[in-house]
């Protein structure tokens, strides 16, 4: 890693509007709107006696981390490979691998920033509980925005171009979208979906940010499933990635 | 400005040593066995057409392809193996990269700069550069010349040892072309040593100390620009008008004869100086006046042409 690489890219993230807003605004922004919604800030009985807010701001906090490891960051990545950016700065001493590992730190950085935004908002604006097993919730996090970019790295190794990056990642945003939970919360999936969605690494993140909040260590399953994906997504994407 | 603080002792090491390097892609080889070795503060050219393989020997020089035979060496150190050494003593203009587009002009020299012990100070680079009105400016927002000059003083900015440019000067205007000939002659002027892949044969005559001609995978020739105009077959070209016709035959059967050209009742030989003595015997003996009578020196352009197509015909026989 290097820091003048690091300090350059986050100099350039800040330049991209597109990426800021959907990263870190949209998803607290979506938080705003639901809760906006009279209803939602009533308790509900199939939701355990959680209002479905409640069960929205962890949906809000996976959700930036999904946009900007499987959206933003493949396309970057592909873009610098397909630009030649990658082989320049492989003609330095410092390779390319800096840069890869700084587009993580980024957009890692950029995900827990964004989560960070839309607990305060839902503690301020709505009333949502801070995570009551603070260290777990903390864990969850880190090992899903681990997840997230580890996802990224493998669409940004299997595409050839951008097109085909924002092809991949769209193809795989709206299922993990689904599994985090943004059209139905994991609570109010049937059981059986609620089984297999947990298998998935933002269903188990899902799940996992919803036992910490409520005050649980979250259930070592969840963990596992999510640890398992970092392990065999960081190894597809070290296998498959290009330089060139 | 350039190589500060740099104190070399001279040794006879050459600084770049290509021997016997070989690199195909799916079975299709394109570098077939090329060595050359170039001296510390010479400007040493790769000349050769589209896809001889000049892009991808100088890739395994610069440590970006990894050669299947043969070895390479810079500064007696290995590329591949030792790239983080190598990096740090050679400046690579590449022939086909781009930045990332919202990094502007400064940020990328400044960035570049920090990657080396020992860089240049960017802002006279710069100014050489004519970069200065464009510091602020985003990559992405540079004209193709621009871009090229920023790649140039990336190139430059580690303070290297070697610089490796490939297609120097493309894409730049007479004028930035010229000024930029007169800075790689400064830089060499400071000791460093230049490798330089092109296809202008302008360019290669007026920087080069010595060219390697590849074609087709091969070294066709390896030379000084004027050993290499000597050594083709038609150095010396000859024209002129004759007062009355010419028989064919007589002018076969000239001395080192090259080449017979007929074009609007002009003719045009080459050969050598031989020829040249033969021809004006030949026009006395038949009391032919020439006019407009030209004897000039054959151009790199010429030998050039002539080294590849001599190469064509051995493979066709």
């Amino acid at each position: 890693m290097s820091t003048a690489v690091l300090k350059t890219e986050v100099r350039l993230f800040r330049r991209e509007p597109g990426a800021i807003f959907w990263i870190l605004l949209f998803p607290t922004l979506l938080l705003v709107i639901l809760g906006s919604i009279p209803s939602f800030r009533d308790h509900q009985a199939d939701l355990g006696g959680l209002r479905t807010i409640d069960v929205y701001v962890p949906v809000a906090v996976l959700l930036g981390m999904i946009v900007g490891g499987l959206q933003a960051m493949p396309q970057t990545l592909t873009g610098y490979r397909e630009r030649g950016i990658l082989r320049r700065m492989a003609t330095t001493p410092v390779r390319p691998s800096a840069l890869l590992s700084a587009q993580m730190a980024v957009y890692g950085g950029a995900a827990l920033v964004s989560a960070l935004l839309a607990l305060a908002v839902g503690r301020l604006g709505f009333g949502v509980r801070l995570p009551q097993q603070p260290l777990g919730y903390v864990l969850a996090l880190l090992l899903a925005v681990l997840a997230a970019l580890a996802l990224g790295s493998v669409v940004a190794a299997l595409s050839r171009t951008t097109k085909i990056a924002g092809a991949i990642g769209s193809a795989v945003f709206f299922p993990s979208m689904f599994c985090a939970g943004v059209w139905a919360p994991v609570q109010s999936m049937p059981h059986l979906l609620a089984r297999i969605v947990g298998c998935t690494p933002f269903g188990a993140a899902a799940q996992a940010l919803n036992q910490a909040a409520a005050g649980h260590w979250p259930g070592w399953s969840h963990l596992g499933v999510l640890v398992v994906w970092i392990l065999l997504l960081t190894g597809a994407a070290s296998r498959w990635f290009r330089w060139e | 400005m350039w190589r500060q603080g740099a104190s070399r002792e001279p040794d006879a090491m050459p600084v770049i040593e290509v021997t016997e390097l070989r690199k195909s892609y799916g079975g299709r080889t394109v570098v077939d066995g090329v060595s050359f070795a170039v001296e510390e503060g010479e400007i040493f050219g790769i000349l050769g057409p589209n896809g001889a393989g000049k892009t991808t020997t100088v890739e395994c020089v610069e440590g970006l392809r990894v050669p299947d035979a043969g070895r390479v060496r810079v500064t007696g150190l290995d590329p591949v193996a030792d790239h983080a050494r190598v990096a740090r003593v050679l400046g690579a203009q590449l022939q086909q990269s781009e930045l990332q587009p919202k990094l502007t002009v400064r940020e990328a020299l400044e960035l570049y700069a920090s990657f080396y012990p020992s860089p240049l100070d960017w802002a006279p680079l710069a100014e050489r550069l004519g970069l200065t009105a464009k510091l602020t400016t985003r990559f992405g927002k540079l004209s193709g010349g621009q871009k090229q000059r920023l790649f140039i003083a990336l190139a430059l900015i580690g303070n290297p040892r070697v610089v490796v440019l490939d297609e120097l000067t493309t894409g730049l205007d007479p004028r930035a072309r010229r000024d930029t000939w007169a800075l790689i002659e400064d830089v060499r002027a400071s000791g460093v040593t230049v490798l330089l892949v092109t296809h202008f044969m302008e360019e290669a005559q007026r920087l080069c100390d010595r060219i390697a001609v590849i074609d087709k995978g091969r070294v066709a020739a390896l030379d000084t620009p004027a050993g290499l105009i000597r050594r083709s077959a038609g150095a010396t070209v000859i024209s002129f008008t004759p007062s009355a016709p010419l028989d064919d035959r007589d002018l076969a059967v000239l001395p080192a004869l090259a080449s017979v050209e007929h074009k609007d009742g002009r003719i045009t030989l080459s050969g050598t100086d031989e020829t040249v003595n033969a021809v004006i015997t030949l026009l006395a003996r038949h009391r032919i006046t020439a006019h407009q009578l030209r004897v000039v020196d054959a151009t790199l352009d010429d030998a050039f042409l002539d080294l590849t197509k001599a190469d064509t015909k051995e493979e066709a026989a």
